[in-house]
């Protein structure tokens, strides 16, 4: 029976290139810069899905589905260069553990890669075949359906990812990516991350359609303002309502190990100031001509957010504390031991300067492919002090650029790196252990 | 060592990165680098001269630019990362730390550039007439970007290849500015101008149907532009090539084709040559003969780059063996400073993850399997590419594998192969190793990295402190 245990693996021995005090923020900043763009491209491509599979009734669904697919493939490309920094500092910050949890699902890890690109081709293709295929619209939709599909797997590979990374006592009992999915929190956060992508995206069509100067009349036949408008908060609404209920889920299938008073003080307060921000998304979507709650509720959100990801990062900081500080000190301790055995091994070394030592020099540099009287992989040196019976410059000159000679046997290395007259030793010493 | 270890059995762990990192350079190289000058001065052509249909095809070409680098570019760039990070994760995270504020910089370069790309892409129509001028500016900044994101990373490649003085004093400044790294960014530069050319004719003449006389003044533009570049980039080639560690160019032959084939490196090289001279005879022809230029003719400087450039990477990479990182991290991912107690105390005992601790006569293969995981699976597979059982086929042919010839073998090679570190293990791992070895010739097997079998692990012996319940 497997015995559960947390490895402890030693860190790499270089310093961090700046201080964790620095570094630890810097990586909550460029995460929420990389999510929120993740945000509004799965909300978005889930919303233009829905969108023009309604406007195959109603053309102006169609339009509303084309014009938000325009700002998709903007957000894609921003999603993925804003992703950079956050996987730079998370794997400076968190190296073993990163690398741990990247290679115990590494085939899904790697199969982001293409996975992606594909995604991003077919998104492309959607965007400029949209007159093409006006009259294929169920090829069309399939085209983003495909990558819709993608787009909803893709999140769950980092999230499995990053929840396992944060729990060291379920490395070893891990077999894979699916195994590693099915860890308790991976989905409550997945339908987090859904609707907060939902709500944010919905969010971004107010702004976007609902602005003056949208041309509002030039695109639509029937659709005005005010409909965009209420039409986008409701999605904003009722969603913001489901995240109170995924919410306290995800909460309560965190394992308890990283959740202490400022991990939940943070949460509560993104909370408390996300009551308020649906409060005024309700009162927006009954009186859609006013408009003048929106920056409110941007800003509400935004320190939502904020907070939120605080909070996530803390969790993480608090559940591996105790393992990074053994992780120290077991690195500390083989620095040590390491220190200690090139110590150790250094003494007995022969002095500098001295003759070459032609046995010796043949065993450590020869000796693997010739013996003295059989074949290993080249010939014995019976047979090749035969061939330069008193002619060890001739094995000098070989070694140093050999040839195919015998067919029965593969070409030997040059050995020009052993250097001249290491090699005349070597061969001095052949000769005399290969005469008969 | 300390990593759950991935390892693909067939396809080899650094086909993986290279199959993705020589689709990255070829995108980076003619479409961003060398690219977007090359639109940047169509489109200026078209500015001066409006009426010949110049800007229309400097956009059709941005167009496959855009959508190619900002999909497959993009991603196979953080494939780099995902797949450095899954196969040698030692080497990547060493060098993240010692690079972070190079990388860091070049995040926000490359922010800037893909800001600057969408912004170039999307304002081509818009920004007619008299913004025209302000546009084509544009494009040229967006170039610079896209040759900075490049000038950076390149210090790090060559970093790879020669730390320089950094081994003294470890600081970032003198690990980026490292012997290697002028020469190699000075070859790389005009190498870029030269893709673009290759991949602006083909794409010139898919987008010109219809108008020949565009076809044959862009065509000349093009094998001009070309012809100007090539000078510069077989000068930096050679500068590069001089620059390159005398003990590094020992294994340039084995580098450019295989160890079985070295006799025929002086052929490759020729072959290297004769690559760049017809690139140069095409570029001639286009800039003299553009009516002339035959449709098999177009494609050829296209193939010739890729295998230009593909056989530069691979050489770039395998010269630098035995290490990862010259003389700090063998490529088996372990320190030459680790050795000694590696080799005393052996790699079963003090890696983390380990199924076999102690080695007794009864476990040999078990041992053996676990110690070529720990040391081997870097480079080598099983059975697939750079497979041993075919090395240890070709070193015995027709023999019986002898655990004990195999065992000597093992101690020496890397004197008889010098771009293989020296075994890490204690006497016995090696002699469990040569077992294990051994026994595959009766027992062909493919190995599961942690990725698919995880990492069932027995609890480490050797320090008190670890692996033990939190």
């Amino acid at each position: 029976m497997m015995m559960m245990m947390t490895p402890i693996p030693r860190d790499l021995p270089l310093p961090l290139p700046a201080s964790a005090f620095y570094l630890e923020p810097l990586l909550v900043v460029a995460f929420v810069a990389h999510i929120v763009f993740v945000n509004l491209l799965v909300g978005s491509s889930l919303l233009v899905f829905g969108l023009e599979l309604r406007g195959r009734k109603d053309r102006d669904f169609d339009r509303l589905a084309r014009a938000l697919a325009t700002t998709l493939t903007v957000n894609k490309s921003l999603a993925v260069v804003l992703g950079v920094a956050p996987l730079l500092i998370i794997s400076v910050l968190y190296t073993m553990q990163f690398y741990t949890a990247n290679a115990l699902t590494g085939t899904a890890w790697i199969g982001l890669i293409p996975g992606i690109t594909v995604t991003f081709v077919l998104l492309y293709l959607h965007k400029y075949s949209w007159d093409r295929l006006q009259d294929a619209k169920g090829t069309h939709l399939g085209i983003l359906g495909i990558a819709v599909a993608l787009l909803l797997f893709i999140p769950l590979v980092f999230l499995t990812n990053v929840n396992l990374m944060t729990f060291p006592d379920r490395w070893t009992a891990v077999r894979g990516f699916l195994d590693a999915l099915t860890l308790p929190n991976v989905l409550p956060r997945y339908l987090h991350f859904l609707g907060a992508s939902l709500v944010l995206t919905s969010l971004f069509c107010v702004a976007w359609f609902g602005r003056a100067s949208y041309p509002v009349e030039e695109v639509f036949e029937r659709l005005t303002r005010p409909q965009l408008r209420r039409m986008f908060y409701s999605v904003a609404f009722v969603v913001s309502l489901a995240q109170f209920v995924i919410g306290p889920v995800v909460l309560l299938t965190l394992p308890s190990r990283g959740i202490n008073a400022v991990v939940l003080a943070e949460i509560g307060a993104g909370v408390a100031l996300a009551i308020p921000a649906v409060w005024m998304l309700w009162k927006e979507m009954v009186d859609p001509e006013s408009g003048r709650r929106f920056f409110k509720i941007v800003g509400l959100l935004t320190v939502t957010v904020l907070m939120m990801a605080l909070g996530r990062h803390n969790y993480r900081y608090v559940a591996l504390r105790e393992h990074r500080r053994a992780v120290a000190r077991e690195t500390a301790a083989w620095q040590l031991a390491s220190e200690a055995a090139r110590v150790q091994a250094r003494t007995g070394v022969p002095a500098a300067g001295a003759a070459p030592d032609g046995a010796a020099l043949f065993a450590s540099s020869c000796s693997g492919c010739h013996a003295k009287d059989t074949r290993l992989v080249g010939p014995p040196l019976t047979e090749i002090a035969q061939v330069y019976q008193g002619n060890p410059a001739g094995i000098v000159a070989w070694a140093k650029a050999p040839g195919k000679k015998r067919a029965d046997m593969p070409p030997m290395p040059a050995m020009a790196a052993v250097g001249d007259a290491n090699l005349r030793a070597i061969a001095e010493y052949m000769l005399k252990a290969g005469a008969p | 060592m300390d990593l759950p270890i991935f390892h693909l059995d067939f396809l080899n762990n650094r086909m993986l990165i290279a199959i993705i990192a020589v689709t990255h350079v070829l995108i980076n190289h003619a479409m961003a680098v060398g690219g977007i000058p090359l639109v940047a001065y169509l489109e200026r052509r078209g500015m001066l001269d409006p009426d010949r249909g110049w800007d229309a095809l400097a956009f059709r070409i941005l167009t496959v630019f855009f959508v190619t680098t900002t999909t497959l570019g993009a991603l196979t760039g953080v494939g780099i990362w995902f797949s450095a990070g899954l196969v040698n994760p030692i080497a990547i995270g060493s060098l993240l730390r010692v690079f972070f504020w190079t990388w860091f910089t070049e995040w926000l370069v490359f922010v800037t550039e893909v800001a600057l790309i969408l912004l170039y892409y999307l304002t081509w129509k818009r920004w007619r007439g008299p913004r025209k001028r302000a546009h084509v500016k544009l494009g040229f900044g967006l170039a610079l970007a896209s040759w900075a994101t490049m000038a950076l990373i390149v210090s790090i490649l060559s970093f790879m290849m020669d730390p320089g003085s950094w081994h003294g004093d470890r600081t970032l400044f003198s690990g980026m500015f490292n012997p290697l790294y002028l020469p190699q960014l000075a070859f790389r530069t005009p190498l870029a101008m030269v893709m673009a050319g290759a991949a602006g004719l083909i794409i010139t003449r898919a987008s010109t149907r219809q108008d020949l006389a565009l076809r044959h003044a862009a065509t000349r533009a093009i094998g001009r532009w070309m012809l100007a570049w090539l000078p510069f980039t077989v000068a930096g080639g050679i500068w590069y090539a001089q620059g390159v560690p005398e003990g590094m160019r020992a294994l340039l032959p084995v580098a450019m084709v295989t160890q079985n084939l070295t006799q025929w490196a002086g052929m490759a090289t020729t072959a290297m040559w004769a690559a760049a001279g017809m690139i140069a005879a095409v570029a001639l022809w286009a800039a003299v003969r553009p009516a002339g230029l035959r449709r098999w003719a177009v494609v050829l400087p296209a193939l010739a780059t890729i295998a230009l450039i593909g056989t530069f990477e691979r050489v770039r990479e395998f010269v630098r063996k035995p290490y990862a990182i010259a003389g700090y991290l063998y490529s088996n991912g372990l320190r030459p400073d680790d050795y000694p107690l590696l080799q005393r105390d052996g790699l079963l005992a003090t890696a983390t993850y380990a199924q076999v601790r102690e080695l007794t006569p009864d476990n040999q293969v078990d041992a053996g399997r676990e110690v070529f995981m720990l040391a081997c699976t870097r480079c080598h597979t099983v059975d697939g590419i750079n497979g041993v059982r075919v090395a240890l086929s070709r070193l015995y042919a027709g023999q019986r594998w002898d655990p004990a010839v195999i065992d000597r073998y093992l101690g020496v090679m890397h004197q008889a192969r010098s771009f293989m570190p020296p075994f890490p293990g204690s006497l016995a791992e090696r002699k469990a190793l040569a077992t294990y070895l051994a026994w595959l010739q009766a027992h062909p097997e493919s190995l599961e990295g942690a990725q698919v079998s995880g990492v069932p692990t027995l609890p480490r012996p050797i320090t008190a402190s670890s692996a033990r319940p939190l």
